[in-house]
């Protein structure tokens, strides 16, 4: 006999904690997070353009920020600990999600149309992995292998940076990222609006939609101008 | 509550026996039975009998409740409301549609409102006045007692929807909006914009989910009833066609409710949904519940006009158009080719504000339906012509924009102005919308004692599918008050009644009664597959259709009706030796549920052609030819057909049996109605 | 118009499926898109082949349930129902693909027709205010501010057509959720319930397999009744508010 309840019963004790959406306020918390660094991030690269003197007094400060009261690179690690942590914590919800969603539709459809949908907004998953690639590599560039491909020096930040962008497919290896980058910054900051439940109007919906294409550009953009600059030779060792 | 006198007006008892043959059409077609009455309805004051009745019907101890089942057939507003409010009781309830939710009903479509005698606007409107122009709009055709009720629960059922979360219109103060509704001169009718039917279904339907998780009932979706079990005089289950699978179920209970909806859909074009049907109904009429008044169908005047032979369905345009919209036609029949703007006002003839002033484009709708055919026929129609006549006139919005701007009437009509667009491909701001009359709505139906019971013990029926409230024609926004008042304060009390002697004696299903059920509907099965013919179902609905539009349509004569039958007979015959039906039976098929459905529907027709033949009198939607006044309007006769016809079912190939229930009015006076 | 038609069929929810190819002439520019259909049936039939087998009951986009993916697009071309849509939309010679809403918390009973019971079940969850019937105060006990009120409207209007979940990339139901939940939550009497409610339904729309929303878009691009993803932020908000309040 078939009653309506195809084998799927109801769900008894729910909690808010299990659900879809905790992961994606999860996602969103984590974001925000990245939001706010890369925004920090890109006002410091900036700081090349004020030479080399400036840059590495920077890198410096970054160091010795919150001295005495943290040991030195205190700041540093307490930043590097909440970015992994948001790293991870982002990664496990994006991965849980994109299997969820995979599972949601295991015919696919013949014809698909995406109307409505920002293309950037499919592209959140492999753009998210190419993120991840590119930090990966990011971090062995600049952090911790510090590799310099031309073969110079790697303990002066400011040095660093210049031959690296001095490499023309270094440059567009990053520029590629930050083209990635500013596409996920441009669906994802609207999408952490939405999902932390900020944009309960037409009105909320709109600006959120615009404040995270600005943003997108803002970061991306101003992430491409030192490596451009670079490239260009506008800023020269 | 002195508004109204209090008059008895009995009509002639004569007709207790058969009328003379000379005025009796239908003489051949029917064989007279006993006259029938309703024995529920206590005596004494109209307002105190439902009191009365409530007090005295019996309890059903809660304990007790538990074990006893019922079973739903319908989940519109009739069924759903009455499966929530028996699941809270604690009854142990079945629930049944052939959609594959049960928000899907019918009901859902109801655009214009819903009535009640709240009051709210103080414009002198109050139960007693709900009740009159029920019975006036209904034209003394209904049984006083049953509509007294429903005026007076209607209050109630705002009360309960409010507080379910039904969005209703609302003024700026935050209290609820009224608006005033075809036929009536008090602001009554409470919606939600053009959506009033979902909103009040989608209310029951939360109700009725939430006694789902409750435990209380039991939904079976994509469920077809095909037959009641009948078991010692007493309804004590149906059979069901699961839908996917086609296996054929048992369901026995100790009750059986019907709320099934209407069968507007034997003239197969009509408002109805796709999947209305008389099945349930007409099923139960076989195993000996009565069909009352079946000929009484509403035809309502505002629906987008056919556009050619391909036509699945009409579509409705809610009568709330006609409070704003102006309806014509060109004076002259050169005209009616004419792009409509360029027809100078003193060519256009606004003929309801002419032949009827005081109510103007707001008279009800049997006579606004009629007059839109008349002119039709007299040549002055408008739109394209099909089969050589045009069937349409002009609902005109040119003097409700420049009164209240396209922005007032957007927000008055938006989304009806907007579904006009997307059938038509016209745009109404611009262009006056057409409209044409089309079948809506049943009046008749089962027939059913003031406990809303059939005349099988334990068959209740409720909504559309009972013929018990609006007589001859329905007043706008009746029908809703109407499901809800039956399923949430009507039938959970009258039911306990009977109840009270439940739980009955377990039926097993190897009792004859039920072997006999579960054959016949299987047998029946086998039959549509095996016929093995060349014409497909809708091929049939359609021509079924065509003869009852024609003939039982919105005039109906003795001789087109006479051949109404015959045609139908031959269309019977032909139906059974050459319909095909491709498929199995035990997979989703859905050419043979359309083929059950077509099978009854062509039964019903001929029953409801007899029903008219034998009314030789106008009332409300029911307009014979040969009873009209001198300037064409209907002419009731209230000394010969002051009854509710209720027909017996007799057996295939045998004439149906006609009892009468005399109509009584003892809180009203009977009139002829004039709305001039 | 001749139009040619690839058409998703399959006998029952075991079996595969797959596209079959037919033409059909005599379309007129008036027909609705389920008319279409219903003419291809009755051609169908004629020639011996069981007819393709689609939903669809009022016919005037309210019922919710119809609904086909035609040409990639729910619902069509058009923002309103399958059976809204008109073949003015298309042109001759056209071919259309048809195919079934796909998410595998819908599956296919069979050809084009899917089983939504899911949405049922969600709602069973809490998309309601629990009011026995003859409970209620009196309806004017309780002004609701117009604004609100019309706000609850609009989102009350969604026809459970599941169109939402079959244009989302990820299968989510989140449209028709916050759709509810707003509708409800918009309003004095759905607060008491306000909390479990939220937590409920979402439990159980993971429970069924419902994909998570993303904030993708398509789902309020498809939906006939426009609801606005305002809801999807309602429904965020209001389930972070239970998680405050320690659901
Ligand atoms: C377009 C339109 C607009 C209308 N507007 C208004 C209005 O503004 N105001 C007003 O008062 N009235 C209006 N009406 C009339 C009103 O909507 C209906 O009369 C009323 O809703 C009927 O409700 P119901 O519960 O009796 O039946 P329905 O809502 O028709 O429900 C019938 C139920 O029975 C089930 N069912 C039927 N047969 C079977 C079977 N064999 N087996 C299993 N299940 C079965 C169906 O699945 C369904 O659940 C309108 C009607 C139409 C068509
Ligand atoms: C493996 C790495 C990553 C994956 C798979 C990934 C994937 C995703 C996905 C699927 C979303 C959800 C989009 C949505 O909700 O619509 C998302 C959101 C977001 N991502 Fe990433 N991402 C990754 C790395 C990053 C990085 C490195 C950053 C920052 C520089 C970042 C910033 C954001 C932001 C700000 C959001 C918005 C939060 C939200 O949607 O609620 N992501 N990411
Ligand atoms: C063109 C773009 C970028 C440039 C030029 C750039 C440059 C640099 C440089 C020079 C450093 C080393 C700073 C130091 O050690 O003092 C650094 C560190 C880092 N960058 Fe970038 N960066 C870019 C984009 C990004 C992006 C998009 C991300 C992340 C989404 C990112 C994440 C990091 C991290 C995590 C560190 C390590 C900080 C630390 O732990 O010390 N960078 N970057
Ligand atoms: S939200 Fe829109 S698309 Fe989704 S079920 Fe409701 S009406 Fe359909
Ligand atoms: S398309 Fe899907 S991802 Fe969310 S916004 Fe709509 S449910
Ligand atoms: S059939 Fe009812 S919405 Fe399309």
């Amino acid at each position: 006999m078939a009653i309506q309840n195809s084998g799927k019963t109801l769900v008894k004790g729910a909690r808010a904690t299990q659900s879809t959406i905790f992961l994606k306020i999860l996602m969103a918390a984590s974001g925000v997070v990245f939001i706010g660094f890369t925004l920090l991030h890109m006002y410091g690269n900036l700081k090349a353009f004020g030479g080399h003197d400036k840059f590495n007094e920077y890198a410096h400060h970054l160091r010795i920020l919150g001295e005495p009261m943290l040991p030195h690179e205190g700041a540093l690690w307490i930043i590097r600990a909440v970015l992994l942590l948001s790293l991870v914590v982002h990664v496990y919800a994006a991965a849980k999600l994109w299997r969820r969603a995979k599972n949601a539709r295991t015919v696919k459809y013949e014809v698909k149309k995406h109307t409505g949908a920002i293309f950037a907004s499919r592209l959140m998953r492999w753009g998210g992995v190419t993120l991840l690639l590119f930090i990966i590599w990011h971090l062995l560039n600049f952090t911790i292998g510090k590799v310099n491909v031309d073969g110079g020096p790697t303990n002066d930040p400011y040095n660093l940076l210049v031959d690296t962008f001095d490499t023309w497919w270094l440059t567009l290896i990053y520029l590629a990222a930050m083209a990635m980058l500013g596409a996920h910054l441009h669906h994802g900051i609207w999408s952490a609006t939405q999902t932390l439940g900020l944009t309960g109007s037409e009105r909320t919906r709109v600006l959120a939609k615009r404040s995270a294409f600005t943003l997108a550009v803002v970061i991306a953009g101003g992430f491409s101008l030192v490596p451009l600059a670079v490239l260009t030779g506008i800023i020269e060792k | 509550m002195t508004d109204m006198p209090d008059t008895t007006l009995t009509s002639d008892p004569s007709h207790d026996a058969p009328l003379p043959v000379d005025t009796d059409d239908a003489a051949d077609y029917y064989t007279p039975g006993a006259p029938i009455a309703d024995t529920k309805a206590p005596q004494g004051s109209i307002d105190q009998r439902w009191q009365t009745r409530k007090f005295e019907a019996r309890l059903v101890n809660p304990a007790n409740r538990r074990k006893l089942d019922v079973i739903i057939v319908g989940t519109g507003l009739a069924g759903a409301s009455a499966a929530a409010t028996m699941g809270e009781a604690g009854y142990n309830v079945k629930s049944f549609c052939y959609q594959d939710s049960p928000r899907r009903a019918h009901s859902i479509a109801a655009q214009g409102g819903i009535n009640a005698a709240k009051n709210y606007k103080e414009d002198g409107d109050s139960v007693h006045r709900l009740f009159y122009d029920t019975v006036k709009g209904g034209d003394y055709r209904s049984r006083e007692s049953n509509v007294y009720r429903l005026a007076e629960v209607s209050t109630n059922i705002i009360d309960q929807c409010v507080a379910q979360g039904v969005p209703f219109a609302r003024e700026y103060g935050g209290l609820l909006d009224n608006r005033s509704f075809g036929g009536v001169q008090v602001s009554r009718t409470f919606y939600a914009r053009g959506q009033t039917g979902q909103q009040l279904l989608i209310g029951a339907y939360q109700a009725l989910e939430r006694q789902v998780a409750a435990g209380t009932v039991a939904t079976f979706t994509r469920h077809e009833m095909l037959e009641v079990i009948v078991v010692d005089g007493k309804a004590r289950g149906i059979i069901a066609r699961d839908m996917v699978t086609g296996e054929i179920e048992t369901h026995l209970a100790d009750v059986v409710v019907l709320a099934s909806g209407g069968y507007g859909n034997v003239f197969y074009l009509s408002t109805n949904a796709m999947g209305c049907n008389v099945t349930a109904a007409w099923r139960a009429h076989r195993k000996g519940a009565y069909m009352a008044n079946p000929c009484y169908t509403q035809i309502h005047p505002t629906c987008i006009p056919v556009s050619g032979s391909h036509q699945s369905k009409l579509t409705l345009m809610s009568e709330s158009l006609r409070n704003d919209g102006r309806i014509w036609v060109p004076k002259k029949k050169a005209d009616c080719g004419k792009d409509p703007r360029e027809i100078p006002e003193e060519d256009r003839d606004y003929y309801l504000e002419r032949i009827y002033p005081s109510f103007g484009n707001l008279v009800p709708r049997d006579i606004a339906s009629r007059a839109a055919k008349n002119v039709c026929d007299e040549g002055r129609g408008v739109g394209p012509e099909v089969d050589g006549v045009r069937r349409g006139v002009y609902l005109d919005f040119r003097d409700a924009i420049a009164r209240l701007g396209k922005d007032g009437v957007e927000e008055k009509y938006d989304n009806l102005l907007d579904m006009y667009e997307r059938i038509t491909g016209e745009n109404p701001y611009e262009v006056p919308m057409r409209i044409y009359p089309a079948v809506h709505y049943v009046m008749g139906g089962l027939w059913v004692d003031y406990d809303l019971q059939s005349s099988i013990p334990g068959l209740f029926v409720t909504g559309e599918a009972n013929f018990s409230d609006h007589g001859a024609n329905r007043l706008g926004a009746s029908a809703l008050m109407q499901g809800l008042a039956d399923g949430y304060f009507v039938l959970p009390h009258t039911i306990r009644d009977y109840l009270a002697d439940g739980p009955f004696e377990k039926v097993d299903e190897a009792h004859p009664a039920v072997v006999e059920a579960r054959t016949s509907v299987t047998d029946r099965i086998e039959h549509f597959l095996t016929v093995n013919g060349t014409r497909s179902v809708d091929s049939y609905h359609r021509e079924l259709g065509h003869i009852m539009w024609e003939y039982c349509g919105m005039e109906r004569t003795e001789d087109g009706l006479k051949k109404a039958i015959d045609l139908i007979r031959t269309l019977k015959d032909d139906f059974n030796r050459n319909l095909k039906v491709l498929g199995t039976a035990d997979s989703l098929n859905q050419s043979l549920e359309k083929a059950g459905r077509v099978a009854d529907f062509i039964e019903l027709g001929e029953l409801m052609c007899i029903d008219a033949l034998n009314r030789r009198e106008s009332c409300g939607g029911h307009f014979r030819a040969e009873s009209q006044t001198e300037d064409g309007e209907a002419l009731r006769h209230d000394d010969q057909y002051a009854y509710v016809a209720a027909w017996e079912f007799a057996g295939d190939g045998e004439k149906p049996v006609l009892h009468k229930e005399d109509l009584v009015y003892t809180a009203i006076e009977m009139k002829q109605r004039s709305y001039k | 118009m001749k139009l040619t038609l690839k058409i998703w069929r399959q006998t029952d929810a075991n079996d595969a499926g797959g596209m079959h190819t037919y033409d059909v002439d005599d379309v007129s520019a008036d027909m609705s898109f389920l008319e279409m259909l219903d003419v291809l049936n009755e051609q169908l039939n004629a020639k011996g082949e069981e007819p393709i087998a689609f939903d669809s009951d009022c016919r005037e986009g309210i019922c919710g349930m119809c609904g086909l993916m035609i040409n990639g697009e729910a619902h069509g071309p058009v923002t309103t129902t399958t059976c809204q849509l008109h073949m003015r939309s298309f042109t001759d010679g056209e071919t259309i693909t048809i195919e079934p809403w796909r998410s595998d918390a819908f599956p296919v009973l069979k050809d084009l027709v899917v089983d939504r019971g899911a949405f049922d079940r969600i709602i069973q969850q809490g998309g309601f205010i629990s009011v026995n019937t003859g409970s209620a105060p009196e309806a004017h006990a309780v002004p609701v501010p117009r604004d609100d009120a019309m706000r609850a409207f609009n989102v009350a209007t969604c026809i459970g057509c599941g169109a939402c979940v079959a244009a989302c990339p990820n299968g989510s139901a989140s449209l028709f959720m916050g759709a509810k939940i707003t509708h409800l939550g918009e309003l004095p009497q759905g607060q008491p319930e306000r909390d479990s409610r939220v937590v409920n339904m979402v439990a159980q729309h993971d429970h069924e397999g419902f994909g998570g929303c993303t904030n993708i878009g398509e789902c309020t691009a498809a939906c006939p009744k426009e609801i606005p993803l305002d809801v999807i932020s309602q429904l965020n908000k209001d389930l972070r508010t239970a998680m405050k309040h320690g659901h």
